[in-house]
């Protein structure tokens, strides 16, 4: 007997997209502007979060939810920051879902937050299929890891909103090429802002800084965003 | 490696059509884009995984790949990329405008009648 076919045309990443969307209007509806954080592991996601929400902190209410595979020291690290820090252990799961934040946010009014950090299991792949709700998607990339990571991981690149270049005081002891690197990626994300910064010396941070507070004022300036 | 998570959704939701219309499913159609980020090979042999002890179990998943489609601010054309690099093919016009090439959809299924 011959088959027939059925349209369905469903997405499969449908419940995951459902569940962001509601995260977003609820974000946008509580005025909280959410930030997530994408990379390899040890590219200096923690410590540049870790220096973010110091700095914010003395004039923004800021929390943090941070995604990794077994251990809850990234938030410990985070939580000396004196920001509210609450960790997602996945498991063997190499990346966050957004039910699993809005599971992680049980028990917080967000509405009492300005800023919303998610930091995402380390992992340049897998992370990019999954929407979070976020307002910024950021990739970082730190200046030891290769001019050419861009190239290799396209998709990740392509699907965020701004990548901060990390370690920019190791650049010259790396001969770091930052032209090659600014290229990478406007090759697969043409217009993307980029901010190099060190954690570690502060250099930068107050352009970044200064970039993601007229990022969430101009947010909130645009009704039902 | 999170093929598997959505193998398992795709089984998942296969299941669930085929409950809905009696039939069982032989294969599934699915149409995947670059930068859903999804690896082909590795969905196909999760799949498979996934499928055990399951009505799917012995069913195919025919994975039909779906181009980039770009706008060009120049040409003022929708355009195919052929690389990751996202320019103009024609006169190299960077553009970051996506229009396709995000899909990770289920597009159809081929029912057997029971008998």
């Amino acid at each position: 007997m011959k088959p027939r076919l059925v349209e369905v045309r469903q997405n499969v990443l449908k419940h995951n997209d459902q569940v962001a969307r509601a995260l977003r209007e609820r974000f946008h509806r509580s005025g909280v502007f959410v930030v997530s954080l994408v990379s390899s592991p040890g590219s200096g996601k923690t410590t540049f979060l870790e220096k973010t929400l110091t700095l914010l902190r003395r004039d923004y209410r800021v929390a943090a939810l941070v995604g990794d595979l077994a251990t809850e020291n990234d938030a410990l690290r985070l939580a000396r920051s004196q920001a509210p820090v609450k960790q997602i252990i996945t498991g063997t799961l190499c990346h966050l879902e957004a039910a699993m934040v809005e599971n992680a946010l049980e028990g917080w009014e967000v509405g009492d937050l300005d800023f919303l950090f998610i930091e995402n299991v380390g992992n340049l792949v897998c992370p990019s299929s999954y929407d979070l709700g976020e307002d910024l998607r950021l990739v970082l990339i730190s200046v030891t890891e290769g001019e050419d990571k861009p190239l290799k991981y396209p998709t990740i690149f392509n699907t965020s909103d701004a990548a901060v270049i990390s370690k920019t005081d190791l650049a010259v002891a790396v001969e770091f090429d930052w032209a090659a690197l600014e290229n990478n990626i406007q090759a697969v994300r043409p217009g993307m802002r980029v901010i190099g910064v060190s954690a570690k010396t502060g250099q930068g941070m107050d352009e970044w800084l200064e970039w993601l507070v007229a990022l969430r004022t101009n947010a909130a300036g645009v009704p039902g965003r | 490696m999170h093929e598997l998570s959505i193998a398992m959704s795709i089984v998942e939701m296969a299941e669930q059509e085929s409950e809905q219309r009696g039939a069982r499913v032989g294969a599934i159609h699915l149409r995947l884009g670059p930068l859903a980020g999804v690896v082909k090979e590795a969905l196909l042999s999760a799949y498979e995984l996934a499928c055990e002890n399951t009505s799917l179990e012995g069913s195919t998943l025919i994975v039909e790949d779906v181009p980039i489609l770009v706008y060009c601010p120049q040409c003022r054309e929708r355009r195919t990329l052929n690389s990751m690099r996202f320019q103009c093919p024609e006169c190299q016009t960077p553009t970051p405008e996506v229009l396709q090439g995000r899909e990770l959809e289920i597009f159809a299924l081929e029912l057997e009648e029971p008998a």
